[in-house]
Parts: structure tokens; sequence; C-alpha cells
């Protein structure tokens, strides 16, 4: 069982509080019209699924309720940092998230 | 290579098997191939077999950073069925049953496929709407799926708990008779003794580091942990690794590996007569020929290539499967293992062509792939022989996710599957 520090919560609780909420740091296009079908697909399905150190969302659902982002390791499960969102990510970005710069905000 | 008979048995059984010869050699590899098959798993070995036998394309490696098998085609709970609702998925799983249907003798080596019959439980309204929906569904594009009441699917799997006062009641059943088992590691061993044997090279633990590229864009070979291997075409088959690949070539997939987990118990004599799922509760059990039920459990939520899972999701799963069958409640688990399955958004697969010349993608499965093994190689083979995909998997594009022409199974079943 995974345990989570809760960024908010500043405490350190097992996964059954948490639940899983997708990559991080990818924004919605501020300018829907505009976007191309290649531009919705890379929004909406393309992601990094990295192997290695992936920036993603949690929920702490049975706790705060609230939203945040933590940088785990995807082959040892080893979180590396959680941080509240809004915040940048605090490792530089692998390889496979590089290409995601252009969805940020 | 003998081939194996009623003979080659009883002169095994009469020597203790002493004389037993490899069923394929461990090649080396090549400096140049027609067509290289990244992942030797069932659907990878499969391909290569198919490529040979109906295409006529015998210079064909294929590569595996482990040894053969022992990714998810070694890890998966056996069931094999295709009673899925969309027109598409249908095809493409009922082409595989027809396949399963056959396979031992094609490949002369007993894949043990057995269609005992597989039986989805509804347990709620939803469930029952959901189900008859299918086994409509399934009627009207030949795929056999019946309605039973609990009273049937009583008698069909007496460990079957349908009081009304259950946890999870059982309001009825969809059973399909032609789907079931087969044993795993013998698909994987059967496609690679029989594409040897006709002239492809299976390199074991060699990992592929990339996929290049040349100038045009084509793709031109592999680097690989034994040096570059030239390649006219490259198909990738690698299951969860397949993001980490595609990578290389600069390609980039609606995919997310997750663990996927699955449990044995300690062998019993035979009680378990069927494969039964519950999706309500995601719970799926059949028993093996050597006594054990097979157990398999959900994905767990986060990204992963642990090749583990968490502790959650099984006690989660063999509570509901004590619910279901109180009989198993005292039974001993023996092991717990975990895959990496590639998961795409709409629950479907990923077979055919990609943007880059040359390159072709058999991918996204998720936690079904198995069922598919020889439909998908099948197929797989077809759109790489002939540069085009076969009508079967033609919509199974990388495309659909930026028309939004989805293949929507997950919607469909609302579980994954």
């Amino acid at each position: 069982m995974l345990l989570i520090d809760c960024p908010y919560c500043k405490e350190k609780l097992p996964e059954l509080e948490f639940e899983y909420a997708g990559q991080a740091h990818i924004a919605r296009p501020d300018n829907p019209s505009e976007q191309t079908d290649a531009e919705w697909r890379d929004y909406l399905f393309i992601r990094s699924n990295v192997r290695g150190d992936h920036a993603e969302q949690w929920r702490h659902t049975h706790g705060c309720g609230r939203y945040f982002n933590a940088v785990r390791n995807t082959v040892s499960d080893k979180f590396i940092a959680t941080y509240e969102i809004g915040q940048p990510r605090p490792t530089g970005a692998e390889k496979g998230e590089e290409h995601d710069e252009q969805l940020e905000s | 290579m003998s081939k194996f008979s009623a003979l080659t048995l009883l002169k095994g059984a009469l020597t203790d098997y002493k004389n037993v010869e490899p069923q394929w050699p461990d090649a080396e590899l090549k400096s140049e191939y027609d067509v290289i098959i990244v992942g030797a798993g069932g659907h990878g070995l499969g391909a290569a077999y198919y490529l040979a036998k109906e295409h006529g394309i015998t210079n064909v490696a294929v590569i595996d950073k482990g040894w053969l098998g022992g990714g998810n085609t070694g890890r998966n709970t056996t069931i094999i069925r295709s009673n899925y609702l969309y027109d598409e998925s249908a095809r493409l799983y009922d082409h595989a049953v027809d396949l399963w249907d056959g396979l031992s003798q094609d490949l002369n080596y007993n894949v043990m496929f057995s269609q005992r019959g597989v039986m989805m439980l509804a347990h709620n309204v939803h469930d029952v709407q959901s189900f008859k929906r299918h086994i409509h569904a399934n009627r009207l594009n030949g795929v056999d799926n019946v309605w039973l009441t609990p009273e049937q699917a009583k008698e069909k799997c007496p460990p079957l708990n349908i009081s009304p006062t259950a946890r999870y009641p059982v309001m009825g059943a969809a059973f399909q008779q032609r789907g079931g088992t087969a044993r795993h590691d013998a698909v994987a061993w059967g496609y690679a003794r029989a594409a040897a044997a006709r002239g492809v090279d299976i390199i074991q633990n060699c990992p592929v580091l990339s996929i290049e590229r040349g100038p045009d864009g084509t793709v031109t070979g592999l680097q690989t942990a034994r040096g570059f291997v030239k390649a006219k075409k490259i198909a990738v088959s690698a299951a969860g690794g397949t993001s980490v690949v595609m990578d290389t070539a600069g390609v980039r997939l609606p995919l997310e590996s997750y663990p996927l987990q699955a449990l044995v118990s300690e062998p019993v004599k035979p009680i378990f007569p069927q494969v039964v799922m519950s999706n309500t509760v995601h719970a799926y059990i059949s028993q093996s020929d050597k006594g054990e039920l097979v157990i398999g459990s959900g994905t767990d939520q986060y990204v992963s290539y642990s090749q583990r899972g968490g502790l959650p999701l099984i006690e989660h799963t063999l509570a509901s499967i004590c619910e279901v069958f109180p009989i198993f409640r005292r039974m001993r688990m023996l092991r717990k293992w975990g895959g990496v399955v590639d998961v795409t958004p709409d629950r479907s697969p990923i077979l055919g062509k990609t943007p880059v010349q040359g390159l072709y993608l058999n991918c996204g499965w998720g936690t079904g792939g198995f069922k598919a093994t020889p439909g998908s190689a099948h197929v797989f083979a077809h759109t790489i022989a002939k540069d085009e995909p076969h009508p079967i998997n033609a919509p199974f594009t990388l495309s659909r996710f930026e028309t939004g022409r989805l293949i929507d199974e997950a919607a469909a079943a609302a579980v994954a599957h």
C-alpha cells in the first residue's frame, strides 16, 4: 500500500484515503474553438505514460477532499514530492513529458 | 523438429521423456531482417507464425527484453470470450475464438483450449438491462450468448450463492458457451515452436533501446542491447512497455500502463465448472486443470511499471468472491502476481499502421488481450505483410483518437475488461 503525504493535511496517510486523478499539468486550451483535431487529441488522450518520474494528480477524497500534485517514480512507485495545485513541478521534467510544454498554461 | 502425435506421447511415456529435444533454438541476432517484431508474447509470436505460414515472410525476428511469454502472456487469467457489444469488437474477438478452435491442431501443440463457458453475473437492474442488450447485440453479430435465470446459473455452476438476501444477489447471468480458457504458456510455446520451425528467429533477453528512422522518416532498424539490426518493417507488440518503445520513434500514444493483479488458490478437486465473472464487484474466477482457483483482480488506480500491485485490490477481490461463493471462505491463496497492462481511453486496442512508414502497432489491449491472441496475431500479420489493415482490424486505428471514431467498449461495459 502506498503512503501518501497530503500537502494540505501535512500528514502521511494510506493510499485508501486517496484517489488517483491522472497526469498533472495538462491545462485545457484557452481557445477551444481554434484547436485542431490533433490538438484536441493531444489534450484529451495522449499521455506521457513515462517509465520513471511522473507528475500526477491525486485527490485526498477521504480527508480534506482537495486535489494536489505529486511526482512519483512509476518503476519503484516511490513518491518523490507532493505539492499544492498551482505550484510548478519541483523536479525537472523527464524526456517523455517535455512534449507537454505547449499544453501547460 | 519432430511432430507430436499419440505415438510420440506413448514413446515419451515409455522412456520417461528422457529424449526430449529443444522445441525451438535460441537464435543469434542476424544483421538484417524483413520484419522484426518487438515483444515475444502470444501476440508477437503469433504474428510471426502467421507471417511465415500465410504470407511466406520468413526472414523475421521476434525480439524480447525478457524471456518468451514472460510478460502478460504468462500473467493473465487465461479467459477467452467474444461477447463484446460493438460490431467492430465482436468481429475482432470472435475471429479469435474461431481460431482458438483448432489452434492445437494447427500448431501441433496442445494449448488446452477448453470451451467450458463464460458466465457473467448480473447483480442489479442495470446489469440485467446491460447484459440483455449485449446478448441481443451478440446474437445479431452471430456471437453465441444466452440469458440464464439465477436457477439456471446455479444449475450450471453449483458453488454459486443465489440467495436473494446475499450482499450481491444474482439476478441472472449472460452465458457464452464457446468461451472458456486455454493454457497461456502453451500458447506462447506453441506459436514459438511453430514459428521457429518455419525459420523465424526468436531472440530473448535482448532489450530494444530505440527504433531508428532514416532521413525520410521510414524505419531503418532497431538499436538493441546486442547492437544495431536493420529491418524493413518493425512491428511493436510490447503491451505495457509500448509507450516507452514507441517514444523512441517519436510516436506518442493515448496509452496508460497500469498494474493488474491475479492470484491462485491451493489446488483442490474439480468444483468449479465454468469461468464466472462479476463486473459489478469486479472479480472473476475459474479453476485450472491443476485444480487451483485462478482469480483476477482489477487494475490499480495509478500508472505504474512495477509489475506489482497494491494489496487493497486483492483484499477487495477476495471479499467479493467470498460473498458470491461462500464455499470458498476457508480456501487458502498460494500466490499473487502482477503484470503491466496498456489501457486506451476507449478500452479497445490499437491494431494497425502508424504515421511512420514501416512501423506497425499492436497495443492497448488493456486487461483483456489474451483472449484475442490468435485473432489479433492473424490480422496483425496481414497488416504487416500487405501494408494495409485486414477488414477486421481496419477500425482499430491510432487515428481514431483524432477523428473521434472511438470504439467505446469502456462506456459499453462501464468496467475494465
